[in-house]
């Protein structure tokens, strides 16, 4: 086993590697001159050169691969070309927010989800099976923004419940933290409940079925042992691959609900980087989510052995 | 001793039922699938419920459990366990009911056990449901019902999970669970039939021995004559949801009475072997040293090795048949599936009408393809469900450029061949028995005009009166066509039936080879004897309802 995750996490290596050639080509490839690309149409010469010889772009492409790298592994990410500021710390500023709504509203979907979704198998096709499946489709189907809004009206505006828009940093208290994130949350949640509820009611349905549960009953265990203890963790592997991939996308960044909710997370500051062409920070966007992607799956393949004892590595 | 002939007419009632009728409320007509039964279980006494599937046997069993699935309801009846009746109790009381006073174990102890819960806690957890005992005597009881349930390494085998295990060990948990709270009833529905031979001889003395010491009732369910014949004091004749004959084992087969019990006696595969028939010289099959090797690899270190066939050799003729028999694990579907080419031999030569066949790539190996056809144990998995029978018939010959009216047209003739009606092309695999399923995939095979034919527990999956028509199918196919067979198999009696020769196979290696009839009425080797030996039933030549004339065990010479 030990021997295994450090195979795991040696392999993080040439994947890393790998993005980072991506990233680095990114720029180097684009058809035209990167220094004219990141200038703008209506640089000066002058400007250019001053551009190349900061970002090294006149030396061959593998020293600036090199130097590139070293940069990256001493946690230079390099400046914006926007704000003039260390891409490092703008991220440090801006991933607390998106991180700490993240792990709210996968929280919340699974406390939510799974719940529903070992209901809706335990009385399968009756009336909660229908209400909970049909729930999911609405999740799923209804843009985010759509959602994001509603709740705003409802629970911000008529009901004065929540602050419309805003982020408070967990640091100055649970409650303020809390009563800013919980509708940004709880908007991202729906889509994961869905996905997450569906998951497990697709799951235990085939779970419950086998000949173990048939056996749990024989040996006079209540409904609840038979779902909690003897289903449940039958049907928790695929449950925790949705789980997982979902919590990567969140950390990814959740543009839309960012925006509707006013929140200063890595979303907008990607989309913003983006549109002003500001390559330092879309490269080090790009580094920093398939880091945590990989991070990500390489914690779910651990946690299986876990939930199954017949996975071994 | 020949039969149990223990007598429980004073013995109190452990368990009765009534008149019992178990119907489908919810499907049009409210067809019923148990006709108002009666059965009676006296303590200490071993009842056997037998009947080919869908007579209802295990619909009785989950009927006493209180266990039906929901589309099932109990009309009318009663079921008393020691004079109270369960119908009536609530399905809190019939939960306190279970595992303390009625328990049950299945057939398969591979998926009856919850694969991600340690065996132990499995065990404890029944008296965790149903008693107050603190957790340290509930491990010193589990521990010593695995005791007595003659499990090895009792610390290891506490803490193991059941994939671990062996299928005997784990049928063996499944006993102790079953028994930990020393119930009134215990039922078995099937405990042995996915086991090997000899693990089923000894789980048969195992329960044997435990009633007897614990004073349980014991509701046996199979459709397995043999098994019946070893263990039953009282056998119940189920057909169809109703109960057509009862009585003590002897009476029952010595003297019959209804044409249906006569019928399934008589349709139990005889263990005396066919006499093989003259031998061809035109041979199709010759496999030479054929040798698997299973792990190896590995980069830092070597892994350990599995040698799953060794130094397999034989040769087989046109129109005849070799049986590859032996127990799970033995290797013989190793050997099946390497003359299959569905996995590659580590060595040796597979002579397939001349041509080498063990190192052909995988396009060179097209055009032989068609020589070598299959039929698996499950038809139900291996015929595609959103295919029609047509469809999965002519799939082959497309293949190798049949036309489509063609294929079709030899598809139709052969589903008279196979006894089934024409309109059965147009219908998909769910709208067949199990039988018809198997017929199904053996005309597949036949569509490509194979020099042979590998049948890879073909008939397991099947009743013993479906079992013997598709065998006597095998039979004129073989007889018409001079197709050759290799029949793998587990049980002695079907091999017995259809084999012209025998391998026996134990850990890879072949430890016996030979003429059918030499090889099953004098084994040379004492794993074809124990084999011989444990086969259910052995002494008793159901087809004539008599004792078999004294069983022949000559030494090896």
């Amino acid at each position: 086993m030990l021997g295994y995750i450090l195979r795991r996490i040696l392999a993080v290596i040439p994947v890393m590697l790998l993005v980072a050639v991506f990233v680095f080509l990114l720029l180097r490839l684009t058809p035209g001159d990167p220094a004219a690309i990141i200038a703008g149409d209506m640089a000066t010469p002058a400007q250019l050169e001053r551009i190349r010889e900061a970002m090294g772009l006149n030396q061959p492409l593998h020293i600036q691969f090199v130097t590139w790298l070293g940069q990256l592994l001493r946690g230079d990410l390099g400046v914006s070309l926007i704000s003039n500021t260390p891409v490092a710390s703008m991220i440090a500023d801006r991933i607390g927010p998106t991180f700490a709504i993240a792990i709210l509203t996968i929280l919340m979907s699974v406390a939510m989800a799974v719940p529903m979704g070992v209901l809706a198998a335990w009385k399968h096709r009756s009336g909660a099976d229908y209400a909970v499946m049909t729930f999911s489709v609405l999740g799923f189907s209804v843009p985010v923004f759509v959602i994001g809004y509603i709740f705003i009206l409802i629970f911000s505006l008529k009901l004065g419940w929540f602050p419309v828009q805003g982020y408070t940093p967990i640091s100055r208290g649970l409650g303020a933290f809390l009563s800013n994130a919980f509708l940004p949350a709880l908007t991202l949640s729906t889509i994961y409940i869905a996905l997450i509820a569906r998951m497990t009611r697709a799951n235990m349905l085939e779970v419950l079925g086998e000949d173990y549960i048939r056996t749990a009953r024989a040996k006079g265990a209540p409904e609840r042992t038979v779902l909690f203890r003897h289903a449940l963790k039958n049907a928790a592997v695929p449950i925790l691959t949705v789980i997982g991939t979902g919590f990567a996308l969140l950390i990814g960044g959740v543009v839309v609900t960012e925006t509707v909710f006013n929140i200063p997370g890595i979303g907008r500051l990607t989309v913003d980087a983006i549109l002003a062409r500001d390559y330092p920070v879309i490269q080090a966007m790009i580094l920093l989510t398939s880091f945590l992607y990989v991070l990500v799956n390489l914690l779910i393949d651990l946690s299986y052995s876990f939930f199954d004892p017949r996975i071994r590595y | 001793m020949l039969f149990k002939t223990r007598n429980f007419d004073g013995a109190p009632v452990a368990l009765q039922a009534r008149n019992l009728t178990v119907s489908l409320p919810e499907t049009p007509g409210n067809p019923q699938v148990l006709k108002g039964i009666d059965v009676t279980i006296r303590q200490g006494e071993t009842v056997c419920l037998v009947g080919e599937s869908g007579s209802g046997k295990s619909v009785t069993s989950l009927a006493i459990m209180g266990l039906l699935p929901q589309a099932l309801k109990v009309a009318t009846g009663s079921i008393t366990l020691q004079g109270q009746d369960l119908l009536p109790l609530s399905q809190a009381q019939m939960r306190q009911l279970r595992a303390a006073r009625v328990a049950m174990i299945f057939q398969e102890p591979m998926t009856a056990l919850n694969p991600v819960l340690r065996v132990g806690d499995q065990i404890m957890e029944v008296m965790e449901l149903h008693t107050d005992l603190p957790v340290a005597e509930r491990r010193a009881r589990a521990r010593a019902i695995m005791e007595q349930v003659h499990l090895p390494d009792v610390d290891r085998i506490f803490r193991s999970y059941p994939h671990q295990l062996s299928g005997g060990q784990r049928q063996r948990i499944m006993i102790a669970m079953a028994l930990v709270l020393e119930p009134v009833l215990l039922i078995a529905d099937e405990p042995t039939t996915a086991l090997d031979v000899t693990t089923q001889k000894q789980i048969l003395s195992l329960i044997d021995e435990l009633q007897q010491k614990h004073g349980t009732a014991v509701l046996f369910i199979t459709h397995d004559m043999g098994v019946v014949a070893e263990i039953a004091d009282t056998v119940y004749v189920m057909k169809h949801g109703e109960i057509v004959e009862h009585g003590p084992i002897e009476t029952l087969l010595r003297q019959p009475r209804a044409e249906y019990t006569r019928k399934l006696l008589s349709a139990v595969p005889s263990l005396s072997p066919r006499a093989a028939r003259a031998v061809a010289d035109n041979t199709v099959l010759r496999v030479e040293s054929l040798n698997k090797i299973y792990g190896g690899g590995g980069i830092l270190k070597k892994l350990p090795q599995a040698h799953a066939a060794k130094d397999v050799t034989f040769t087989l003729p046109r129109g005849r048949t070799l049986g590859i028999v032996g127990e799970s694990g033995s290797g013989k579907s190793t050997v099946a599936r390497c003359i299959m080419r569905l996995i590659d031999p580590t060595s040796g030569r597979i002579m397939l009408d001349g041509t080498d066949i063990a190192d052909l790539s995988r396009r060179a190996l097209r055009p032989h393809r068609q020589k070598l056809q299959v039929v698996f144990q499950d038809p139900m998995r291996s015929l595609n469900p959103r295919w029609t029978i047509a469809e999965s018939l002519i799939e082959g010959p497309l293949n190798y450029g049949t036309p489509r009216r063609e294929a079709l047209a030899e598809a139709a003739r052969l589903m008279g061949v196979v006894g089934l009606p024409q309109d059965a092309l147009a219908r998909y695999p769910h709208q067949f028995s199990g039988g018809q399923r198997q017929r199904i995939a053996i005309a597949r095979a036949v569509m490509m005009r194979p020099d042979v034919l590998v049948a890879d527990e073909a008939v397991s999956a099947l009743d013993v009166s479906v079992q013997a028509q598709v065998l006597d199918l095998l039979d004129q196919l073989q007889r018409d066509l001079g197709i050759a067979i290799v029949f793998i198999t587990h049980d002695l009696r079907v091999a017995a039936q259809i084999c012209d020769e025998v391998i026996v196979m134990q850990r890879g290696a072949v430890v016996e080879h030979g003429p059918a009839d030499r090889v099953l009425s004098t084994p040379a080797h004492s794993y074809t004897r124990a084999l011989i030996d444990a086969a259910p039933g052995r002494f008793w030549d159901f087809h004539n309802f008599r004792e078999l004339p004294k069983v022949n065990h000559a030494e090896p010479a």
